[in-house]
């Protein structure tokens, strides 16, 4: 454990990048002279092919050889210490402490380890002396697990670096080895997401299962009452808090669906008129400033809608003679259905030009005009890719919060009325976690099974737009 | 190519012994030898220019095609015939950097005219590609693709009825027969082929162009497609580019030679293949270059 700021006594071991930085500097000689000891084997032999490899392989083998022992070493001893060492505090500690809840005991152990890195930071606390003594003790299993990794570490090394250059012989079948380490590296490198998703989804599903635990499940998913307010006090007054997820759900459906309704429409024209009609210069210059669409931050879209659109939505409907409140899902819509115009059109455009020269060749050589042409054959066979970047933009618009919190409000009314204020599920996610929350109470729970129901509401939809795309994809090549 | 460069790297120079390469590059004149015109036309070419930029693809070519006839366009590579061929249904059009000059009439109108619209013509001269490009759509899809969009028929019947005739025309129909509904880019290479002259036939054109239809095929398919166009000759008028001899001496009733953006010599199919008048036609046929 290495914690920042500690000068304690002086340090007889070696810190943790320090040695990983030897067994790189090992690695680096080890593939040199791993290689040049290839190299000289095949050499001496003085005919060609003695080698199983190339003498580069022999040199990865020996540097792989250095470093994947060591590094596990490093991490497993990491790992273990901490618990080891929290162990063995514990048990130092007077029986009464021990009697204590585990949280407490936690919090203790932290107290002495405190102690014992900063003596003098806690100005006024007086310790007990049991406190203090853990301290000591807990300084010098630090120091002896630290020096006692860099002898285990250095010998390994050793070990490691001998075997590898005995390991070098003409018969070695250096280059699938190598080849087997990398392929593992990489599908470590490609189980990074797929772990990191399933973390994600199981802390959410069970911080949801504590949260349906206060409130019923069907309450949640089809109640149309919103107002997260729970009481503070047992006494107080008329702050139930009411979990109906309905007008969050409507909220979101509405906005997005104003969003997709100008996005998909623009997003899929463009892409046809640039990639089919446009001159190559015109192109070239349109597309990335349609680009840079996507590159404006969504805050500055949400006073773009809150102080320009909003407004002129409603003097627009005061001519009218309509009611339109100040923050209305309209503003919200149109101003998320322009930033998620590129995600549309760029896609779009790249799949279309993706579709071959030959197939517009064969449509316009049997008279079909560019319109038929277009219609009939190049959207039909580029249909899978425009799909999904409508899906793209789809949950751009769905998970899409600061021009909502800006533009439409927070209040949940039950209403598709675009005209009006709606908030949607990940504004109420942002207003139900900001700020000092206790983590026990179902106001904040309700976050997480609301970001539960917009994960299942994503993936349901990701999923028919799939199948309905493996059903009518026109396959090409 | 550039009308001034000559020779420029169209023949290799380890195989062409110094005699041919000098006469390859001689002064090339626009005069075709043979008998390229014809009382019976259905197309003629009058002094066609054509440049791609600034470069100049083909150099004055003048050239008639008959009535139910096949006219094969031989050439070494590059030397103009698909950009010839694609003049004559203006194919051209869609290569922003194309530029044609001259007259081509069908049935004596300019195809070429300012009024005239390409919508209808490429329907009366359909083209057949290299590479088989059927669409990512069904069999039947593929042919109907054609009559649908030119409004060719009102009932599902009919529309039926032009895709099995179609179908037969090309020799394919039975082997698809039993799945028209199934995607036209499963079928073979020369199948694939087939549904293309088929889809092509479908809109009922007087001409048909190939353009090297047989270059992605192997012999068999090859062979049943020469055969289709020996049928298809009688119905249709057909031209023909390709690089094999063998090819062009099998199916053609005429013979253009093509060298280097020039149109060399036209004459019987079996004038060309056995007595040209051109040495250069000679010296291609016989294989010194080419």
């Amino acid at each position: 454990m290495q914690y920042i700021g500690y000068k304690g006594n002086e340090l007889t071991y070696m810190e943790t990048p320090t040695l990983i930085i030897i067994t790189l500097l090992c690695a680096t000689g080890a593939y040199i002279l791993g290689r040049n000891r290839a190299s000289n084997i095949a050499y001496r032999a003085g005919k060609k092919n003695v080698l199983h490899s190339l003498p580069y392989y022999y040199g990865v083998l020996s540097a792989l050889w250095c470093v994947l022992p060591c590094l596990f070493i490093v991490l497993a001893w990491n790992l273990l210490d901490d618990y080891v060492v929290h162990t063995a505090i514990v048990k130092l500690l007077p029986g009464s402490v021990q009697a204590l809840p585990d949280s407490e005991i936690e919090l203790m152990v932290n107290t002495v380890i405190n102690n014992a890195l900063y003596p003098n930071a806690l100005i006024g606390s007086n310790p007990p002396d049991y406190i203090l003594q853990a301290g000591q003790d807990y300084l010098r299993w630090q120091q002896l697990s630290q020096l006692s990794l860099t002898v285990v570490v250095l010998i390994s090394l050793g070990l490691a670096f001998s075997l590898g250059w005995l390991w070098i012989k003409p018969k070695v079948h250096a280059r699938q080895q190598v080849e087997r380490v990398f392929q593992w590296f990489l599908l470590f490198c490609a189980s990074i997401a797929v772990v990191t998703t399933i973390g994600i989804v199981l802390s959410v599903l069970f911080e949801s299962l504590r949260f349906f635990q206060s409130v019923n499940l069907f309450d949640f998913i089809f109640g149309t009452h919103w107002s997260p307010q729970t009481a503070l006090r047992i006494d107080q007054v008329g702050a139930s808090g009411a979990f109906g997820a309905v007008p969050l759900f409507l909220g979101t459906l509405l906005i997005s669906f104003i969003a997709m309704l100008v996005a998909v429409p623009a997003g899929l024209m463009s892409a046809i008129y640039l990639s089919e009609y446009a001159s190559p210069r015109f192109r070239a210059t349109v597309k990335p400033i349609l680009e840079i669409l996507a590159g404006i931050p969504s805050v500055v879209y949400g006073f773009f809608a809150a102080l320009t659109v909003a407004p002129f939505i409603r003097d627009v409907g005061d001519l009218l003679g309509l009611d339109v409140s100040s923050e209305s899902a309209l503003a919200a819509g149109l101003v998320m259905g322009v930033m998620i115009i590129p995600y549309v059109s760029s896609l779009s455009d790249d799949v279309i030009k993706a579709v071959p020269q030959s197939l517009r060749d064969g449509s316009l050589g049997l008279g079909a005009t560019q319109s038929e042409t277009i219609k009939l054959v190049v959207i039909p066979a580029a249909l899978p890719g425009i799909v999904s970047g409508i899906l793209l933009a789809a949950s751009r618009a769905i998970g899409e919060t600061m021009i909502v919190v800006m533009a439409a409000g927070l209040a949940a009314h039950l209403t598709v009325n675009p005209l009006e204020s709606v908030t949607t599920i990940t504004v109420q996610i942002v207003t139900l976690l900001v700020g000092d929350q206790e983590f026990d109470s179902p106001k904040t729970l309700s976050a997480f099974a609301l970001g539960l129901m917009l994960f299942i509401v994503t993936l349901i939809l990701n999923y028919v737009a799939l199948y309905v795309v493996r059903h009518y994809r026109e396959e090409y090549e | 190519m550039n009308s001034n460069s000559g020779y420029n790297g169209l023949f290799d120079p380890m195989l062409a012994p110094g005699r041919t390469l000098d006469f390859a590059q001689q002064g090339l004149s626009n005069k075709t030898v043979g008998n390229p015109f014809s009382e019976k036309a259905k197309m003629s070419v009058r002094n066609l220019n054509v440049y791609y930029d600034n470069k100049q693809a083909i150099h004055d070519v003048s050239l008639d095609i008959k009535r139910n006839e096949v006219m094969a366009m031989i050439g070494p590579s590059g030397c103009g015939k698909s950009t010839f061929l694609r003049c004559l249904n203006r194919m051209n059009d869609t290569l922003d950097n194309c530029r044609v000059e001259g007259e081509v009439t069908l049935d004596e109108h300019n195809i070429y005219d300012r009024k005239q619209d390409v919508v209808p013509l490429r329907a009366r001269v359909g083209i057949v590609f290299q590479k088989p490009n059927p669409f990512p759509k069904s069999i039947y899809e593929n042919v109907a693709y054609g009559p649908k969009v030119h409004g060719l028929v009102s009932r599902r019947a009919q529309l039926d009825e032009i895709v099995e005739d179609s179908l037969r025309k090309a020799s394919l129909w039975d082997e698809v027969k039993d799945r028209l509904f199934s995607p036209g880019t499963g079928l073979s290479g020369g199948q694939q082929q087939r549904l293309c002259i088929a889809r092509t036939i479908a809109v009922s054109p007087e001409v048909i162009l190939m353009d090297e239809p047989c270059s992605a095929l192997d012999p068999i398919a090859t062979a049943r497609i020469e055969e289709l166009m020996a049928e298809l000759s009688q119905n249709f008028t057909i031209a023909i580019v390709t690089h094999s001899m063998q090819q062009a001496a099998r199916v053609s009733n005429r013979t253009a030679y093509f060298h280097m953006g020039r149109l060399i010599e036209v004459n019987d199919t079996r004038r060309v293949f056995t007595n040209p008048e051109h040495e250069l036609t000679e010296a291609y046929i016989t294989g010194r270059f080419g």
